[in-house]
């Protein structure tokens, strides 16, 4: 098991209602850990029933949904990026 | 001397124009600059403001690793990317790109470069608020299509 920073931004964090949360999970992959909280509540499944609505990121580095979280300290889930 | 690379992330307003004039200043070797600057919209009025979410940490990291991008690809003297967030009021300047080159063809490349990528790679969120309430700001598939004139096969 392994404990992670796990940081929601955007509709994403609305929809499940916080910003960050400590989650403790023995996943090995974000599609593993998205499985896991979309179990947990209604409101985490519904922010997690789109995949390809959402991004993912690492560490702060993109990643794609098969990435492994060994060695992983921070993820964080939002949708496409809306800057310039 | 290398190229100047100056990247912030702030909530505070700044004037596009004084920045320019700076950064115009603290290049050297430039003999072309290339602003651009991105303002609220107010939609004919239906819009009565904007917030801009970030991702504190990744926000200067993604800036900076695609301003150095800019950098290793065109002859550049200099690179400036302001970005605000927090909440902007319509017709307020939400962020500029700079580039300062020898030559304008490396200049106007590399800022359309650096908004390409800023606009879905580093980590903002805009939401509008209008008389109709609030919404996030969709991506569009064109802003995901127009990174792809910039990867080389």
């Amino acid at each position: 098991m392994t404990t992670l920073d796990v940081l929601y931004f955007a509709w994403v964090r609305e929809r499940i209602g916080l910003p960050r949360e400590r989650v403790t999970t023995a996943a090995p992959t974000v599609a593993a850990l998205v499985d896991e909280l979309s179990a947990r509540e209604p409101r985490y499944a519904a922010a997690f029933a789109d995949r390809r609505a959402l991004r993912v990121a690492l560490d702060q580095d993109l990643a794609d949904f098969d990435a492994p979280l060994a060695g992983v300290r921070e993820v964080a889930f939002f949708p496409p990026m809306t800057g310039g | 001397m290398g190229a100047v690379l100056d990247v912030r992330v702030q909530a505070a307003p700044f004037d596009p124009g004084a920045e320019a004039n700076a950064f115009a200043a603290a290049v050297q070797g430039a003999g072309a600059l290339v602003t651009f600057t991105g303002l609220v919209r107010d939609e004919g009025g239906q819009l009565t403001g904007m917030e801009i979410e970030h991702y504190p940490g990744m926000t200067e990291r993604a800036i900076a690793a695609i301003a150095g991008q800019a950098r290793d690809r065109w002859r550049l003297a200099g690179v400036l990317v302001i970005h605000r967030f927090g909440p902007l009021a319509p017709g307020a300047a939400i962020m500029m790109v700079a580039t300062a080159a020898p030559h304008r063809a490396d200049a106007f490349a590399a800022a359309e470069f650096l908004m390409d990528y800023l606009k879905s790679r580093a980590p903002f969120w805009k939401k509008e608020s209008g008389a109709a309430g609030a919404a996030w700001v969709e991506a569009k598939a064109a802003d995901e299509a127009a990174l792809d004139r910039w990867r080389r096969g």
